[in-house]
């Protein structure tokens, strides 16, 4: 084969993987999804009838389903508010130069590195309503009623801060790693012009440092989004949506009916109601990373 | 406006290492323009940084104004600087980097608007107040990093290597500017380059430094014309002045001042007592065997050896004005001289100048 044939068929073939991956593994689900959300499929079932929008008539008639629609949006603003205000204080302190700086950097990114699973499941252990380490101190101290102490996973408004938080701290590695990045991407010069020009810290950090980020920031944060509102771990396992649904987020919704309640249609409708956020937030991350491109 | 001293200023930045500066005394006169002049490591940019507030002194003080700034911020100080890099914020319009430090300062925003307007009509960017950083030329940049420094009327201006990034031709024009600038507007003004010529051309008076030392302070005419020592001999002048060693001194000339004893000839109408200048005395006649020539355009440098006496063997060069027309070949031999009042003399172990010696 002559050198141009072969380049020719070089470039495909590198591809190729590639595009075999997304289309089996992202592909296939989201068209199956898609019929299955509008079939009549059970798990164990073997027709398959078209029924139109019933299965949406049926989830949008839910109770559950509009808590758990709700649940998604504080779940995802609230942990993604939380790690960006951590991240951002976090990178600012790692980003300075001090004795043991690699282990505190190391330390912090352990979260990430572990399993969602292993963490989730060592911080049900702290938060359990028997065991809890939390209120075995606060009881010690008499912080708390002995006979009563907060059962964290167990009553909803609790329950979902610590879904929230325990979210946020498998996150927080992430966006700090991303916005220390950015920090080290702005030249030393810049806030030291700002400092001779007589800013102080809040106006260095609001005016200078922090929009020069706002690229990279963006990035983190769409990043996070689409990773929290599509994550499922840390509520399977902390509450399994409970207390009654009270934690309840769209994808567990989706897992709980379609999977374990074996109604697929009707958790592939559930699960289709994730699509239009995550398009959105795709477009808004491939024009910010655009952006960064160019300036 | 503000007098700026230094005393005793160190800065060590490894324990046990040499100081990057090391005991500088420094006293600036009122709105005068200093430069701090020395190669990359010598320690001025350290010793600037030290005076705007972003490098904290090892030992030492610093008095702005007489007052000692030591434990003040960069914006108590009153200071503006000017960076290498211009350190323009490039999220900002020019306006807005203008108006930065009026904003850090509380100034209402009409006040502002007028400061910054004065300040981009003194540098001719009035144009461009809604561009941002990147969409201006280098030489725009420059001035929209000094326009952000006058606009607050500092009490001493900073500036470290401000012209090094512009190409040649926009340099020379922008010392020019920035010359008369400075001169305009009167601030004492703090000047940090390893460009002599830029030294030279702007200073009322030149800081030579090397390894953290300052090796002398004297006007532009005093650094050239009487260097303290074999540093400062070298490092002013391009090419350098020529060092010969005899015995406990070095003998030092420049290039200029070692020229054919034809050129003397060609001057045999003046009188001739100017051979024996009272002022630089009878020339030194010296034999000059040439390796190579390099035209320079303007003028034409001359490299090879002495002969004979005490010089035997020693490089010198040689550097004369294109206008004088004498062909010298490679390796022929010539009658070169030095007027006697431009040797220079130092001692040989220590580099500081001493007392003429005897040559013959």
């Amino acid at each position: 084969m002559s050198a141009l044939g072969r380049q020719r068929w070089l470039g495909p073939a590198m591809f190729l993987p590639a595009i075999l991956y997304v289309v089996a593994l992202v592909g296939v689900p989201f068209v199956l999804a898609f019929l299955y959300s509008v079939g009549d499929v059970k798990v164990g079932s073997v027709g398959y009838h078209f029924v139109g929008l019933a299965n949406f008539k049926s989830v949008l008639q839910s109770p559950t389903f509009l808590r758990s629609l709700r649940n998604s949006f504080v779940f995802t603003i609230a942990s993604q508010i939380l790690v960006l205000l951590g991240a951002n204080i976090l990178a600012m302190a790692l980003k300075n130069v001090f004795p043991g700086r690699r282990f505190v950097r190391f330390l912090i990114l352990l979260p990430w590195v572990a399993p969602v699973s292993i963490g989730s499941i060592g911080w049900k252990w702290i938060l359990d309503s028997l065991y809890s380490v939390i209120n075995w101190v606060l009881i010690r101290f008499h912080l708390v009623n002995q006979f009563s102490p907060p059962m964290y996973l167990g009553e909803p408004k609790l329950a979902m801060i610590s879904v929230i938080l325990v979210h946020t701290w498998h996150m927080l590695p992430f966006a700090t790693v991303i916005i220390l990045a950015g920090w080290t991407a702005i030249p030393k010069d810049i806030p030291e012009a700002a400092a001779v020009d007589g800013a102080r810290f809040f106006r260095k950090l609001f005016q200078i440092e922090l929009p020069m980020m706002l690229p990279i920031i963006n990035v983190a944060v769409l990043f996070g989004v689409i990773f929290t509102f599509t994550d499922m771990t840390v509520v399977y396992i902390l509450t399994r949506g409970g207390p009654y649904d009270t934690t309840q987020v769209l994808p567990s919704q989706a897992f709980f009916t379609g999977i374990l309640g074996s109604d697929l249609a009707e958790g592939a409708a559930i699960s289709l109601f994730l699509v239009p956020l995550l398009v959105v937030v795709a477009w808004l991350m491939l024009r910010s990373a655009h952006r960064a491109e160019v300036t | 406006m503000a007098i700026v001293q230094t005393r005793a200023l160190t800065k060590v930045f490894k324990k046990g290492e040499l100081g990057a500066v090391n005991s500088v005394d420094l006293e600036s006169r009122e709105g005068e323009f200093l430069v701090l002049l020395g190669p990359s490591g010598s320690g001025k940019t350290t010793l600037l940084r030290m005076i705007a507030g972003l490098e904290e002194p090892t030992s030492g003080e610093i008095l702005i104004g007489g007052r000692v700034v030591n434990d003040m911020t960069p914006r108590e100080r009153r200071i503006a600087m000017v960076f290498q890099s211009y350190a323009l914020y490039p999220h900002l319009t020019v306006l807005g980097n203008i108006v930065f430090p009026l904003k850090a300062q509380g100034m209402e925003k009409g006040e502002r608007q007028k400061k910054a307007e004065w300040a981009a009509g003194l540098l001719g960017i009035g144009q461009l107040m809604h561009r941002k950083p990147r969409e201006l030329s280098g030489g725009e940049r420059q001035r929209v990093a000094l326009a952000r420094a006058i606009v607050r009327e500092p009490a001493l201006f900073l500036l470290d290597e401000p012209l090094s990034n512009l190409d040649a031709k926009l340099r020379a024009s922008a010392r020019t500017e920035l010359e008369q600038f400075q001169r305009r507007v009167a601030t004492t003004t703090i000047y940090v380059t390893h460009d002599q010529v830029e030294a030279m051309a702007m200073g009322d008076r030149v800081v030579v430094m090397n390894k953290g030392l300052v090796r002398q302070i004297g006007t532009p005419a005093e650094v050239y014309d009487d260097p303290a020592d074999t540093f400062v001999a070298t490092f002013l002048g391009s090419p350098p002045m020529n060092l010969i060693d005899i015995g406990e001194a070095t003998v030092g000339f420049r290039p200029e001042h070692f020229f054919p004893v034809s050129h003397l000839a060609g001057q045999a109408a003046v009188p001739a007592d100017m051979r024996e200048d009272a002022r630089v005395g009878p020339y030194v006649p010296l034999r000059f065997l040439i390796s190579h020539e390099e035209y320079l355009g303007a003028e034409r440098i001359l490299y090879g050896k002495l002969e004979g006496g005490r010089f035997d063997g020693k490089p010198a060069v040689s550097r004369m004005s294109s206008t004088h027309g004498a062909v010298f070949g490679s390796g022929s031999l010539h009658a070169f001289a030095v007027r006697q009042g431009d040797l220079k003399f130092f001692d040989r172990a220590q580099g500081t100048r001493t007392k003429p010696v005897p040559l013959s």
